[in-house]
């Protein structure tokens, strides 16, 4: 089984540096940070300009290949290169990816949780209320995008205060200016503002798993290997736990690391709404500011959000098939 | 005689071939929800399209004497802060996210199964290329390579953003249309056009994408709807289809923060919006269940 992994690992590995990589290429060659001055009245010397941009390692006179290697051999270093305003990628990101990391991750946690357990109780009862339930909801969730969708929850949310006639959910930013964070106030009040826009993600995450979750269940719902387990005196809740469910779970586990990038596009979207200050917003403004280290940055993230997803989902398919382990 | 090749399949006759798709659309025509997903379709198809001609508005017409108008009078969804009337904003978003959707789609099947079957089919370096790829994509959401593209294409046609959703929303079809490829290459029918000197692409197209042809249609539905979410997405953000150009997207993300204070503004365009994506995924379901009937109630 080490093999196994040591091997997924590498591969994970590749992948990470190649996706990496190739972004930075396209960023450097797309991105055009000397935008940010042609603009300016007075223009500033081009001499001023290159030699600003030259700092900063954005200098498109100079061969992308030179300023990829400044990049990565940075990179080994780990220092991550400077933003357009001059700070370091590094404080920007060591800020930021908390931010993001706790939307993600409790969307891919929870929703991964609740999506397995309502597509397999769905599959179990199949055509039953429940089960046609789950499905409309999911087949509605995957039909809106996840813009509407947070509209969609923070107008409710508001509409929840208005109500109740005193503020229970928050709906702009992740804690209430000039409170402590680390008091049973400042959890509460961090707690508050969690909840809408972590229920996007994890609505998106149950809908998508659950969906998927279902046909695998299904498929392995008929099987003979079912059959002989509550032939062999199992409770049918047992057999379908410990053989239904646990075969039902292989095929899923990949589908873990394509969560982690479908749910860091949807966190992209609700830090816009609800106003975090997260890698998602980052992407977008470091994009519209032609600002290729901070690109590079937040996709390095991305892939290695991605590779420990991958990773984990390894683990876990070498746990669920003992095929893996010979 | 190459013709000998071609009729060996059976199903590929004429007359069995349209007694097929009249099996198919018997079925589909029993399943009511699709077809009320198609005639969804189809209607606001029509009102997209026919809208300027019925409509009291253009979209590019300012009215000075109606600023954020609630829906009434000769402004059905009622007004924008700058006077423009939003039903005709939203026809007109609505007539450019059904031509990304419909010509995004057809592009994205295309490229999956050619390349799936390609790389199926003659496996080697196509193959390894394919998969590697896909799994390259895996970390790096479509999202966020197009937006980093997007100044490349910012006011250029936006054909070129169309071909670029589709160049990354082709993966997971072409890896299944790579598996049936893989099994079909070892069936009779193939191995014989193959005996006879026919060459690889052309028992590709001949042969093998029409054994396919239910999944293809089905994929090419689906992708229809992603295509449309993938391109809200994006514009939501500027990273899409351009202004002064407008789609469902450039409406939803000028809007969004309105949904509160002027909702027509957000909720005709965000509405139409789901209730479009939903009908086409319904009609994608009924063909899903119409072309293989086992597979009901699945998905």
């Amino acid at each position: 089984m080490a093999g196994f992994l040591l091997r997924r690992l590498l591969y994970l590995v590749c992948l990470v540096v190649i996706a990496t990589s190739a972004s930075y290429f396209l960023a450097a060659t797309q991105l055009n940070p000397r935008a940010r001055y042609e603009g300016r009245n007075p223009p500033p010397p081009s001499a001023v300009v290159d030699a600003t941009l030259d700092q900063l390692n954005m200098n498109d006179k100079v061969p992308v290949l030179t300023r990829y290697q400044r990049w990565a051999g940075d990179l080994l270093r780990g220092n991550l290169g400077r933003t357009i305003d001059n700070q370091p990628v590094n404080d920007e990101i060591g800020r930021r990816m908390w931010v993001s990391l706790r939307l993600v991750l409790i969307g891919a946690l929870v929703g991964t949780f609740l999506g397995v357990a309502a597509g397999a109780y769905g599959a179990v009862t199949q055509y039953q209320l429940s089960d046609r339930l789950l499905t409309v909801f999911s087949f509605v969730t995957l039909s809106i995008p996840a813009v509407v969708l947070g509209v969609l929850f923070k107008n409710a949310g508001i509409g929840i205060n208005n109500l109740l006639g005193f503020r229970l959910l928050y709906t702009t930013g992740e804690m209430t200016p000039g409170l402590d964070p680390w008091t049973v106030t400042g959890l509460l009040n961090r707690t508050a503002h969690l909840v809408l826009p972590s229920l996007v993600l994890i609505v998106i995450a149950v809908a998508f798993y659950g969906r998927y979750q279902r046909n695998a269940m299904l498929d392995v719902l008929g099987s003979d290997f079912l059959r002989t387990a509550r032939a062999k005196g199992l409770s049918r809740t047992r057999a379908l736990i410990k053989h239904g469910l646990r075969t039902a779970l292989i095929p899923m586990a990949t589908f873990f690391a394509y969560e982690f990038a479908l749910l860091f596009v949807g966190a992209t979207f609700t830090e816009r709404l609800f106003g975090w200050h997260g890698m998602g917003e980052y992407f977008v403004n470091s994009v519209t500011k032609n600002d290729v280290n901070s690109v590079a940055g937040v996709t390095l993230f991305v892939g290695v959000l991605v590779l420990i997803a991958g990773f984990l989902s390894d683990l876990a398919y070498a746990a669920l098939d003992p095929r893996v382990r010979v | 005689m190459a013709n000998t090749a071609s009729t060996v399949p059976g199903a590929a006759g004429p007359e069995e071939a349209s007694s097929r798709l009249q099996l198919v659309w018997r079925r589909f025509l029993r399943q009511r929800l699709a077809l009320f997903g198609l005639a969804i379709v189809v209607l606001l198809f029509a009102v997209a399209y026919l809208s300027p001609y019925i409509s009291l508005w253009q979209y590019t017409q300012l009215d000075f004497n109606a600023f954020l108008e609630p829906p009434g009078g000769s402004h059905w969804f009622g007004t924008t802060q700058n006077g423009f009337d939003v039903f005709a904003l939203t026809m007109r978003g609505m007539q450019k996210s059904l031509v990304i959707g419909l010509l995004g789609a057809l592009m994205a099947t295309a490229l999956a199964a050619t390349i799936g079957a390609f790389a199926g089919y003659f496996g080697g370096v196509v193959n390894t290329a394919l998969l590697t790829v896909i799994d390259l994509l895996m970390v790096l959401p479509a999202f966020l390579i197009i937006a980093i593209l997007s100044p490349s294409f910012r006011g250029h046609t936006w054909l070129i953003f169309v071909v670029l959703l589709a160049a990354f929303q082709w993966m997971v079809t072409a890896r299944i249309v790579r598996g049936m490829t893989l099994s079909l290459r070892e069936r009779e029918f193939v191995q014989a056009a193959r005996f006879m000197g026919v060459p690889g692409w052309r028992i590709i197209f001949r042969h093998i994408l029409p054994n396919m042809a239910s999944l293809l249609i089905i994929d090419a539905t689906i992708n229809v709807s992603s295509l449309i979410l993938a391109e809200v997405g994006l514009s939501f953000f500027g990273f899409g289809v351009q202004p002064p150009d407008v789609s469902l997207g450039t409406l939803i993300g000028d809007y969004a923060g309105a949904a509160l204070t002027f909702p027509w503004e957000f909720y005709f365009p965000a509405g139409l919006l789901v209730v479009l994506v939903l009908a086409i995924n319904l009609v994608g379901d009924g063909l899903r269940d119409a072309f293989d009937p086992n597979t009901q109630g699945r998905a």
